[in-house]
């Protein structure tokens, strides 16, 4: 056995290899053309990556995101709560498979229904008389990220939520609080690491979203991920390529900002939530 | 634990809470079904013709639907092959092992979901065409050629398996928590067993529900990828609904509520898996 213990990390040198392969290659690229321009070092298109209408789409991205996220964490607790103390067992099942189904519903499918539903020639557009390209502006676009944005979040909490336990509401109640009073400083206080992880995740995939935009609204809300893709395909003029990737860096980066407040928090919801 | 819902449903009892439930759940039901009724009804009403299923019989000849759902399968089977070759030996190595590289590991299964993914097709298009242009002189040209053909393009299975390999890690090792791997193995070790043999006879059968979930769940993700695939210029499933949908709206709205069934079977699999091995 001591040969092959002394051997046996062996066994991960595969899967190593290939993620330092095609995960590292990829990655060096983007950080080496983020900062080369006309083949010479340069900081020219991270500047330009931050300016005019970059800096616009990369605004209404985080923007976009951060209403996503914050009215789908506020939305789907409730939604979450109220499954929770629901006393209809079906009821509870049939909300937390759904969550499992919506929360993975993106992309391409989930724009056309969308657009069959509130687009220009939509069956509830018509019969609500919405005026023609309502659906596709930000507002329309949140009102869409939220049908994926709200599940998640139900599956984020409905955990949480059901670790509260009832004696910590009657030991509050015991000690004189009203509702409002055990929400504010018990609940609320357990609950908080889970619902900003919440919120982070939320977040991300809101931000990281491209299909679905990119079959709604085409180039009408500007977004980092539709620019991204515009310099990508668009022109293969050189150097349009290079802000792709300085675009890509900058996404990297607000990213893991994002990540960076998440990855502690996450560790402390485990700590009264068992 | 009867006590204690028991207690639950006393304090549950002024209607109060009942209202305001209504009051969370209704709005909730119209947003949530309002468009999955809306869209049915686009896929099976027309004006000119009332009501007819023609949309849903039109998909299987119509040009393109069954390439591109076959070659979104294939890249789902090689996917789940690949993430499941690499990722099982050095979980196992991991653990049994190297202890220490356990860091490393989770830090590896955590980028992906940090990096967007039009971040990673960013850099990828990059390599590709620039390791293009520095490899022609030497053999090695052919093979980034043929990780890039486009009737089985190689290249996004490799990105899958890394947008994948989150999902799997984490479905893996929920598995592997459930089992005391060391013991089993050092036990079949000692009774001769080879290395291979260990891996599939003995490890496998008992993480028979783990792999099943990761492989659904990669190939949900595989199926309803298209990012990384449009922007190379592929054109799997996901691609081919969004090319058919300027010519044909009804058609990809009815493909549209297809793969929404197909979420749900597959997260149906998953949970029937689970829970049958509960049951054991």
């Amino acid at each position: 056995m001591s040969r092959s213990r002394s051997r046996g990390w062996l066994g991960a040198l595969p899967l190593l290899a290939f993620f330092a392969f095609v995960f590292g290659v990829p990655a060096i690229a983007v950080v080496a053309g983020a900062f080369t321009a006309q083949g010479r070092p340069s900081l020219a298109n991270l500047s330009q990556s931050l300016q005019g209408g970059y800096l616009t789409a990369m605004l209404g991205s985080v923007k976009l995101s951060a209403v996503v996220a914050l009215l789908g964490a506020v939305l789907g607790t409730f939604l979450a709560q109220a499954v929770v103390t629901s006393r209809s067992a079906l009821l509870r099942e049939a909300v937390l498979t759904a969550s499992g189904v919506l929360a993975n519903f993106g992309g391409v499918p989930l724009a056309f229904f969308w657009i069959a539903t509130l687009g220009n020639s939509g069956l509830i557009s018509g019969l609500i008389g919405l005026p023609s390209g309502s659906l596709y502006t930000f507002w329309g676009l949140v009102m869409v990220y939220l049908y994926f944005s709200i599940p998640l979040m139900v599956l984020v909490m409905a955990p949480a939520l059901d670790g509260l336990r009832p004696q910590w509401r009657e030991a509050a109640a015991d000690n004189g609080a009203t509702t409002w009073h055990y929400w504010r400083f018990v609940a609320l206080p357990v609950l908080a690491p889970a619902m900003l992880g919440g919120v982070v995740l939320l977040f991300g995939s809101s931000f990281s979203a491209y299909a679905t935009a990119n079959a709604m609204v085409g180039t009408v809300v500007p977004l980092i991920t539709l620019k991204i893709a515009a310099a990508l395909t668009g022109d293969v003029l050189t150097g349009y390529e290079n802000i792709a990737l300085a675009l890509s860096l900058d996404m990297i980066v607000v990213a893991g900002l994002v990540m960076a407040i998440y990855l502690p928090l996450q560790r402390r919801t485990s700590r009264w939530l068992h | 634990m009867a006590a204690l819902t028991g207690l639950e449903t006393v304090s549950g009892t002024d209607s109060r809470p009942r209202v305001w439930r209504g009051i969370v759940f209704l709005p909730a039901a119209a947003y949530f079904l309002i468009p999955l009724g809306a869209s049915f009804w686009y896929t099976i009403h027309t004006p000119a013709r009332g009501v007819s299923l023609s949309a849903y019989g039109e998909l299987l000849t119509a040009e393109g639907f069954v390439r591109s759902l076959l070659l979104s399968l294939g890249l789902g089977a090689a996917t789940i092959a690949l993430v499941l070759l690499l990722s099982l030996p050095a979980m196992l190595a991991v653990r049994l092992f190297a202890p220490r590289l356990r860091p490393v590991m989770e830090v590896l299964c955590t980028l992906p979901l940090v990096v967007p993914p039009i971040t990673f097709v960013a850099g990828l298009s990059t390599s590709l065409r620039v390791g293009t242009d520095v490899l022609a002189p030497t053999p090695f040209w052919a093979t980034i050629i043929a990780v890039q053909d486009p009737g089985f393009p190689v290249v996004l299975v490799l990105a899958y398996v890394v947008l994948v390999l989150p999902f799997v890690y984490r479905s893996l090792d929920a598995g592997l928590r459930t089992m005391d791997v060391r013991t089993l193995v050092e036990a079949a070790r000692n009774l001769g067993a080879s290395w291979p043999y260990v891996l599939f006879r003995v490890v496998v059968p008992n993480l028979r529900s783990a792999l099943a979930s990761a492989s659904f769940l990669t190939l949900a993700l595989v199926l309803g990828e298209y990012t990384v695939a449009s922007l190379l210029g592929y054109e799997p499933f996901a691609v081919w609904i969004v090319t058919v949908s300027g010519s044909r709206g009804q058609l990809s709205v009815a493909v549209s509520i297809l793969s929404l069934l197909l979420i749900w079977l597959l997260l149906l699999a998953v949970s029937t898996v689970f829970s049958r091995e509960k049951r054991k």
